[in-house]
């Protein structure tokens, strides 16, 4: 009896890693919100990534049907939502059936053991009851009958039918969750009472269950510590739990009220972009005119006129309508009008694994056009600087009156984090280059001495009445001209102009190591995995391995050349098939680049980087 | 809407400086002049007079216009000039297209600009073939039609534009030959007076490709007598002699006689172009004797500008959002010391 005493005292751990799963409806991706949101608050650094299969609603109880949301949170930065699993929380036996793998030995799985009945094991191809033949004897396993717990705290509460009973039993496990880590009921009930507002039993029936999770577990001998994470270092300031989509949103709202223009954004719904639509549509206040096309080529080309007529306009897509603008974003590039493009990446080719996260239109965003047609390539590498990187993406646009393509990817724009919210006045100016004058000797195609950016002179401005087009044009006046010379000129001043961009971006940086014996190389949305891989083995007592993190790609920051002579040997990381990689090696030769390349729509694990670093050292 | 001004410009003001360079003998030429002169004529600012067009020959027009511009990509100007429109509908915006522009590879922009009423106008130069590219077959040609790509004869059935057009929800729809320039400038006006997309279906020869495929329907000699020109509230009468005209028999439009088989004019159907009823409209565009001119639809509705205007204006009244600060400070954040 001593000694469970003891072990009840709460054991203090640095980070822990925590996944929900269930079935696609059993709401597994409120629980993990909700879990996240609730740490955040409380002061964690956290990092979390949803995985939902792309069926909406697939048959109850089948693997393919299995939903999850994973958060990792710490009292110490966390950069990546995790690997391994200190806790599973499975509603169902598919869902213990299809994450088992990703347990540490010896650490806990909750189970609801109600869910474990004869047909659901057969959808889930167990030939026995995992709970009873002894194969999970190397977990914790804490089983519960959640769901006839959840229907017995529910019994008094009136008009409730059975559907919306059984649908509360997720709020009785994440009940047992926050009793386990120490965390607060307070912030999920008032999230009840919001989302609720207007049917007071189902603020009541979630509540009740949640309590009831939470005084189970507390009193349950089954659970016999709990956990507590303190509160993260983290930079002062004023915080919000962001998802990355939310945030490249939220870059474009705050370079329009900057710049002074009207936001414009013509999409098409395609998975995973399509929460940047649902965002910017809510914004009508601030004047934002969302229009959602009929196909995505209609969205860019919307985007097109609302940018011939001085709107900020950007379009939003994933792989597969990227390549359908592609067309499109040609014209914009010769008729040299701001646009910004945002690509939010997934498994292709073709439709591909439209929910899953990849890096492979790093090469169509760069090349996948007809034609000598540069654009300004970036990316962002974390669900929090998605904000960064679109107001960024804006503000070269406009500056440089270019197309901008944007990449993010599903990972991030899906995961969320602590942001450390910007407010306008700390943002840098963003100068437009819209001519107001009308003046006798106006040329469209005249340039900025500096960054041989043209003027934008729109409809409405008396005076300055144009014609612009897809045809090659003079070189001043802008009139179509097929002259030998002139297109040969007017091509190496649209690549010179995209090159003259790395007078204006930030040199790239090394963490870890200025110079040494191994440079990891990552671009985008791996920042976090291969930030705290670089971080481990650094710990591990290999002192020299440096680590650069790519945000600009066209064009490269300009001491791109002198960091990769800075290292003994290169790795190149993404989740490609050596994309990037090609790109440095085409543009600066001499150097043996090694790749890690990973193509199975999923982010790099923090072992499989660190066992690869050593292989490049030992 | 356009600011109306006092300031009474001529053609001239809206002629650009290139030299055009369309086939001599191109109707091409009437429209574009025609255009030049119904401008004056619409009390609009140069400056908010915006030309977008996709590509074929009708698309090189926004060159040969002294006003803002933008000759585009295949198909794409209805998406293109909804995106002007949309951030500025402040501005007179044209669409300048042909059959296969606007049906054949923009077929899908068409059918949604239509459907969504964007106030802007689209005039479409059908020539029943492909022009630019030197003589293929378009979704107008007709079947059988011999063309560098049906050298035995076109297999594919073709659409009618005006059907097509109603179909997919034009409330302004005008059909004119390419040789009248009058009645042309006259449509133009009309079609930028009225609020909504409209949509002017040119008859247009194409002298080198397709040489005469409208002459019995426009040709001088003929076309009293092959068109119905309609006017709204006016009977529908048609002839050298004005002695035909157009009644309801069952489900079918029929040619009949004044003064025979005991037909007065009081018989004749009278045209109602503003009715939302499209039953007679579509009737009157499949006619093939007399082929419908004029104005044969013109029925008002909210456009999608004011729907939007309206929502806009609603949620910024109800809205404590003024700033983007307001909305980033919104909410559930926490504060780290």
């Amino acid at each position: 009896m001593i000694s469970d005493k003891v072990k009840l005292q709460p054991e203090v751990i640095e980070a822990v890693v925590i996944r929900f799963v269930g079935d696609s409806g059993d709401g597994m991706q409120l629980t993990g919100t909700q879990f996240s949101d609730t740490s955040a608050m409380f002061g964690n650094d956290i990092a979390t990534f949803p995985n939902y299969p792309s069926e909406i609603r697939a048959p109850q109880g089948s693997l393919y049907g299995v939903s999850g949301f994973q958060v990792h949170i710490g009292s110490v930065e966390v950069s990546t939502p995790g690997d391994n699993l200190d806790l599973l929380v499975a509603m169902n036996p598919a869902g213990l059936k299809t994450n088992l793998y990703a347990v540490k030995p010896g650490h806990t799985i909750i189970v609801d053991t109600d869910a474990f009945s004869k047909k659901n094991l057969e959808k889930a191809q167990y030939e026995t009851n995992p709970l009873e033949d002894g194969s999970l004897e190397n977990y914790r396993i804490i089983q519960v009958d959640m769901t006839s717990l959840t229907k017995e705290a529910l019994k008094e509460v009136e008009g409730l039918d059975n559907k919306s009973i059984v649908r509360s039993k997720n709020m009785f496990a994440l009940g047992m969750v926050y009793w386990m880590y120490g965390r607060s009921k307070e912030h999920t009930i008032e999230f009840f009472n919001k989302k609720f507002k207007t049917k007071p039993n189902l603020i009541e029936a979630n509540t009740k269950v949640l309590n009831a999770g939470y005084f189970f577990a507390e009193t349950l001998e089954l659970i016999p510590n709990a956990y507590t994470i303190s509160p993260a270092k983290m930079k002062p300031g004023t915080y919000r739990i962001i998802m990355g989509n939310t945030a490249t949103a939220w870059g474009f709202l705050a370079a329009a009220e900057k710049s002074g223009l009207e936001l414009f954004l013509g999409s098409y719904p395609i998975t995973p972009a399509t929460d940047i639509l649902h965002e910017l549509v809510k914004h009508k206040h601030f004047g934002v005119k969302a229009f959602q096309a009929e196909d995505e080529i209609a969205g860019i080309a919307s985007a097109i006129g609302a940018s011939f007529a001085g709107d900020l306009a950007i379009t939003t897509t994933s792989g597969p309508g990227l390549a359908l603008k592609g067309e499109a974003l040609g014209l914009a590039m010769i008729m040299e009008l701001p646009l910004v493009v945002v690509n939010v990446q997934r498994g292709g080719p073709s439709t591909g694994l439209p929910t899953k996260t990849e890096q492979s239109d790093l090469l169509q965003a760069m090349y996948g056009r007809n034609g000598e047609s540069p654009v300004i390539v970036i990316a962002a590498s974390t669900p929090a600087d998605c904000f960064q990187y679109a107001y960024e993406a804006a503000k070269l646009s406009l500056e440089h009156m270019t197309p901008v393509i944007l990449l993010t990817d599903g990972y991030i724009a899906n995961g969320s984090a602590p942001w450390k919210i910007k407010s306008l006045k700390d943002l840098p100016e963003i100068k437009n280059r819209i001519s107001k004058n009308a003046s006798e000797d106006f040329h469209p195609y005249e340039r900025d001495e500096e960054t041989l950016a043209r003027n934008w002179a729109i409809p409405g401005t008396a005076g300055l009445e144009h014609r612009i087009g897809g045809l090659e044009k003079d070189r001043i006046t802008g009139n179509v001209s097929q002259a030998p010379e002139n297109h040969e000129k007017m091509t190496k001043i649209r690549a010179e102009k995209i090159k003259r961009v790395q007078n204006f971006i930030p040199d790239i940086k090394t963490e870890f190591a200025e110079t040494g014996d191994l440079l990891v190389i990552g671009w985008g949305g791996t920042y976090g995995s291969l930030h705290s891989a670089v971080k481990q083995i650094n710990e591990d007592g290999y002192k020299n391995i440096g680590f650069a993190h790519f945000n600009y790609i066209n064009p490269l920051p300009k001491n791109t050349e002198e960091l990769l002579t800075r290292f003994k040997k290169i790795i190149v990381c993404e989740l490609n098939n050596g994309q990037f990689a090609k790109i440095l090696r085409i543009n600066f030769e001499g150097f043996k680049i090694h790749q890690f390349n990973k193509i199975q729509g999923l982010p790099f694990g923090n072992n499989e980087l660190i066992a690869e670093f050593k292989k490049l050292v030992d | 809407m356009e600011t109306t001004i006092e300031q009474k410009y001529t053609f001239k003001d809206f002629t650009s400086d290139q030299e055009v360079r369309w086939c001599p003998g191109c109707d091409d030429y009437v429209i574009l002049r025609s255009m030049q002169k119904a401008l004056p004529e619409m009390g609009v600012k140069r400056e908010d007079v915006v030309f977008i067009s996709g590509i074929g020959c009708s698309s090189r027009f926004p060159y040969y216009m002294n006003t803002y511009g933008m000759h585009t990509i295949h198909g794409r100007a209805p998406g293109i000039a909804s995106g002007v429109k949309l951030a500025n509908p402040d501005l007179s915006v044209w669409v300048m297209t042909g059959d296969g522009d606007s049906m054949a590879i923009g077929g899908n922009h068409f059918i949604h600009v239509l459907r969504r009423n964007i106030n802007l106008n689209i005039v479409m130069f059908n020539n029943e073939i492909y022009g630019l590219t030197k003589g293929q077959f378009s979704p107008t040609s007709l079947v059988g039609q011999k063309t560098k790509s049906s050298p035995y004869g076109n297999t594919q059935p073709p659409f009618q534009p005006g059907e097509l057009a109603l179909g997919a929800g034009a409330r302004f729809f005008a059909r004119i030959g390419g040789n009248v320039p009058k009645e042309m400038t006259q449509l133009f006006i009309d079609a930028h007076k009225f609020k909504g997309t409209s949509l002017i279906e040119v008859l247009q020869n194409c002298v080198i490709f397709n040489d005469g495929c409208f002459k019995n329907i426009t040709d001088k000699a003929v076309k009293e007598d092959k068109q119905i020109f309609l006017e709204h509230g006016k009977p529908m009468i048609f002839g050298k002699n004005r002695d035909k005209g157009l009644i309801l028999k069952g489900l079918k439009l029929e040619v009949v006689t004044i003064g025979e088989n005991g037909i007065a004019q009081e018989d004749l159907l009278v045209h109602d172009a503003k009715e939302k009823d499209l039953t007679l409209h579509q009737m009157l565009v499949r006619l093939e004797y007399p082929v419908a001119t004029g104005i044969i639809r013109s029925y008002e509705d909210v456009t999608l500008e004011e729907r939007e205007d309206e929502l806009t204006a609603q949620v910024k009244a109800n809205s404590n959002f003024k700033k983007t600060d307001d909305l980033f400070f919104s909410g559930e954040t926490y504060t780290v010391k």
